[in-house]
């Protein structure tokens, strides 16, 4: 995705100064980092804490409870716990220790190195790295200790390596992303070393799951010399693992000896874990509410145009209806961003509507909102939106089902990604007729096949065998044109059909458009920033701007004498046949259309 | 897709081969220690040569490397040094068990992530949360933490479940049935929730896609949207994440079979390792690691299935 501009550098500079307090206001985050600090400080400093021998045995005093001189007892042999606990943590953390260190370096700079250059580099890297993945760990431990005797350092060494593939992949994955973001293709060209480009953007962006991918990293060094210890493949000294396998053995004689060790790995494992967590939520708090990153939809929060549905003269005929309906999306700071604002429009029966705006104008909202498609977090906080009679704002998604079996059919824009890539086209069209409309399998296929005749397909029966990747943009949107067709619709909305096709197949799709709408009689609501498109195809036009309607009227009138401002100079691109598209697309205005 | 395939069991041969060259390399480095730790500790220099001699130790490694490639590619994996058995016979004897713990786990571990992850993805709210809480416990605490855990409660405490011991399912199938309850519990809980975590994020991410937008304006019930469509497309993801859950649940075997005394290939690892069992130690490794490869190729050919891209190719 391309980088949002200001706003979001901006939230994000607001973001960092505030990550310490957020990380604070999480109480997880609070216990779980005072848990991770004060085992640590016990274990580092351990002799303050205790004077006693973690390996003076006292057989008179076996298995005692809690006393002044043994605060947490003693065990089968009478060695102190609390000693025992505290001493046993340091070979423990130590290795924790060393496996992070190891598998930063290594996962580190093979991923940066793998990520930036791409190539042979890359290639080799990630194939030794999933190489490295496939390999059960603890078995290459278990040989290695066949090797290297109870050298638990070096074990834990080779368990650093063994885990650097996941630093690898994230770094890798991290400074791809990066690379690819256009303002290191601009540091590039004004001449920036490498280095200095990676270094300033690549650790702001790698930080967060880095964090969350180290912590996770230590979690699993933690368990996996607990483990070794606990199978009793570490050193002689006394260790968490150690305690643990002893205890085991009293199982079913002394259980509470299993208490304490258990209770430390236990806290010390999901403390690394959950503060991981809660640092990535700190620094990177993205996920929680959706966001609407349009400028142009920031700007038509701040001002009111103040054009409602007057313009729009709608008679009692109107077959679809749409009165003073405005759309709201969520924004990042919890409050509500209008992005279609008391719109009004109509079409008649057999009648074709071009709803014209660039992008980010709210018109596609419009399309969703009629057609029953805007996503969950959108909300249609006014207005209503009439369908032969019918009110369908606020009806529940069931029933908006139905209205759509009754006669609205949806054409998208984009053809391809809007086929599933893991059915045939024959399943995508079948599907509806059959679980919808409860045809028979064989009738099914007769009708999606006729379908496809009707948009002028030359070989449906191979078209119906093909997966939508095997297939052309044109001829995918024609497909898609007989999928709409196929629920028999009455008013057809069609989002910008041919905005994502070559120049000459736009031509061809717009002609089939027209033609079935004739031959059908079917009412169309055609969305387009294309004034040329509209005026090709459309008997009335509603122009749009920042969500708000600022002219409609027929289209010939509105071609020959536009009122509005904004409506000249959008005929004027037009005229001068620079492509508006390009002109008006922004990065933004794609992510509102596809929220 | 044969393309594919061939270039799938080429990496399985390559880490097969990689694998079992390097550990053979390094155990063989080791020569000397192993004469010893089988000789004991008053063992004399001389009686540590002539034991390195009688096993052959004293070979250059290209030479040992080579008997045993040929051994192997016969079937023939040597015998132990210490009970003179044939490291073949005693791995595969041994193989059904860990086998029965890793395959069953995975299917119960595949199947709950499934539900559970499928349930966040459309419930949200406090299913979600949940669901997130309780993945992160399950992945952070080690797989044997767990095990001793489970053991306290369900074996010691409550008695349901034997805490140790391995029944064969030909003498009695509900206690095989109930000896594996445990150790499959350990193994699964940390897979149960990482899976279902990703399975999760990639329903969440499918869900977003422009072509659910188009089915649902063909007024697909939104059950068989999620069934049949989200669920197939995750479906690849799944495998990645389930090729990934094996080999960690081989590890985790490894501590299972030690904690819970099944007779697997796991504690046959821990004992030979102890002992300097050469090659038992080789004998399982390269057991292991065919599994391993063997399951990813499962795995690919599934992936090759669901995927029509590969397929059509």
């Amino acid at each position: 995705m391309n980088a949002p501009t200001t706003e979001l550098l901006l939230t994000r500079r607001q973001h960092k100064d505030s990550a310490l307090h957020r990380l604070l206001r999480n109480p997880l985050a609070v216990i779980s980092a005072v848990i991770v600090l004060v085992i640590a400080l016990l274990v580092v400093f351990a002799d303050l804490f205790t004077s006693i021998s973690p390996t003076a045995t006292d057989l008179s005093n076996a298995l005692q409870g809690p006393s002044l001189a043994h605060p947490l007892g003693t065990d089968e042999i009478g060695r102190d716990i609390w000693s025992r606990l505290l001493h046993g943590g340091r070979l423990t953390l130590a290795g924790a220790a060393l496996v992070l260190a190891i598998s930063l370096v290594v996962g580190g700079a093979s991923g940066l190195l793998a990520g930036y250059f791409a190539g042979p580099i890359d290639t080799v890297s990630s194939w030794a790295a999933s190489l490295m993945m496939a390999l059960p760990a603890l078995v290459v431990l278990l040989a290695l200790r066949a090797v290297v005797g109870p050298s638990i350092l070096i074990i834990m060494a080779v368990f650093g390596l063994l885990i650097s593939p996941m630093i690898h992949q994230l770094v890798r994955s991290t400074v791809r992303d990066v690379a690819a973001e256009p303002f290191v293709e601009a540091a590039k060209v004004s001449g920036l070393s490498d280095a200095r480009i990676l270094g300033r953007h690549l650790l702001r962006a790698v930080r967060a799951p880095l964090i969350i991918q180290a912590m996770m990293v230590a979690g699993m060094a933690v368990g996996v010399q607990a483990a070794l210890n606990f199978l009793g493949l570490g050193s002689g000294t006394v260790t968490w693992g150690g305690m643990l396998a002893d205890s085991f053995a009293l199982v079913y004689t002394a259980p509470q000896l299993m208490l304490w060790p258990a209770l430390f790995l236990g806290l010390m494992t999901a403390s690394l874990i959950v503060l991981g967590n809660a640092l990535r939520d700190a620094l990177d708090p993205r996920g929680a509410p959706p966001r609407v990153r349009g400028r142009r939809a920031l700007l038509a929060e701040v001002h009111d145009t103040g054009h409602g549905g007057s313009l729009e003269e709608v008679g009692d005929e109107a077959f679809l209806d749409v009165r003073n309906l405005t759309v709201e999306y969520p924004d990042p700071h919890g409050g509500a961003l209008a992005v279609v604002r008391g719109v009004s429009l109509s079409v008649r029966e057999g009648e074709v509507v071009g709803l014209v705006g660039e992008s980010g104008s709210g018109k596609s909202q419009i399309a969703f909102s009629i057609a029953g498609l805007l996503p969950e977090v959108a909300r249609i906080s006014g207005g209503s939106i009439r369908f032969r009679g019918q009110q369908l704002v606020g009806l529940s998604r069931r029933q908006a089902r139905r209205v759509l079996t009754d006669g609205i059919a949806y054409v998208p824009q984009d053809p391809i990604p809007n086929l599933d890539p893991s059915f045939t086209i024959g399943f995508q069209l079948t599907e509806p007729l059959r679980v919808v409309r409860g045809f028979s399998r064989a009738a099914a296929r007769e009708r999606a096949i006729e379908l496809l005749g009707a948009v002028r397909i030359n070989d449906p029966e191979k078209v119906m065998r093909s997966y939508p990747h095997e297939i052309s943009g044109g001829m995918a949107q024609r497909v898609l044109i007989a999928g709409a067709l196929s629920m028999d619709p009455v008013l057809l909305i069609a989002d910008e059909p041919t905005t994502a096709l070559d120049v000459t197949v736009q031509a061809e799709v717009l002609d089939l458009l027209r033609s079935l709408q004739q031959t059908r009689g079917l009412a169309m609501l055609l969305v387009t920033h294309d004034l040329g498109v509209a005026a090709d195809i459309c008997d009335r036009v509603v122009v749009l701007h920042q969500g708000a309607v600022v002219e409609a009227g027929q289209i010939d009138e509105v071609y020959a004498a536009p009122r509005a401002e904004y409506t000249r100079g959008l005929l004027a691109s037009t005229l001068a046949e620079a492509d508006p598209r390009e002109a008006y697309e922004s990065p933004e205005g794609k992510v509102v259309r596809d929220a | 897709m044969f393309v594919y395939l061939a270039k799938r069991l080429g990496a399985g041969v390559v880490l097969l081969v990689a694998t079992v060259s390097i550990v053979f390399v390094m155990l063989s480095l080791s020569g000397a220690n192993v004469a010893r730790t089988i000789l004991g500790g008053n063992a004399t220099e001389d009686q540590v040569q002539a034991k390195m001699a009688e096993l052959g130790l004293d070979q250059p490694i290209p030479v040992q490397f080579q008997q045993w490639v040929l051994g192997a590619l016969r079937g023939d994996l040597g015998t132990s040094y210490l009970t003179q058995q044939e490291v073949a016979d005693a791995v595969m004897q041994r193989a059904g068990v860990t086998l029965s713990i890793v395959l069953i786990s995975i299917v119960v571990s595949g199947l709950l992530a499934v539900v559970l992850g499928v349930t966040a993805a459309v419930k949200r709210g406090w299913v979600d949360r949940l669901l997130q809480v309780v993945a992160v416990f399950g992945t952070a605490l080690p797989g044997f933490w767990v095990a001793l855990v489970l053991i306290t409660v369900f074996a010691v405490t409550l008695r349901w479940f034997p805490a140790t011991g391995y029944v064969r399912p030909d003498q009695d199938l509900l206690g095989w049935a109930s000896s594996l309850m445990l150790p499959v519990a350990a193994i699964s809980i940390a897979g149960i929730s990482g899976a279902a975590m990703q399975l999760r994020s990639a329903m969440i991410d499918l869900g977003h896609r422009e072509y659910v937008r188009t089915l649902r304006s063909r007024a697909i019930p939104p059950r068989r949207l999620l069934l049949i469509h989200l669920l197939r497309n995750a479906a690849p993801a799944a495998l990645t994440v389930l090729s990934l859950q094996f080999v960690g649940m081989l590890s985790g075997a490894v501590v299972v079979e030690e904690i819970f005394a099944l007779p697997g290939i796991g504690r046959l690892a821990v004992s030979s390792t102890a002992s300097g069992d050469i090659p038992m130690v080789m004998g399982v490794v390269t057991l292991m690691v065919t599994m391993v490869v063997i399951v990813n190729l499962l795995l690919d050919l599934a992936n090759a299935w669901l995927n029509p891209k590969v397929k059509t190719r």
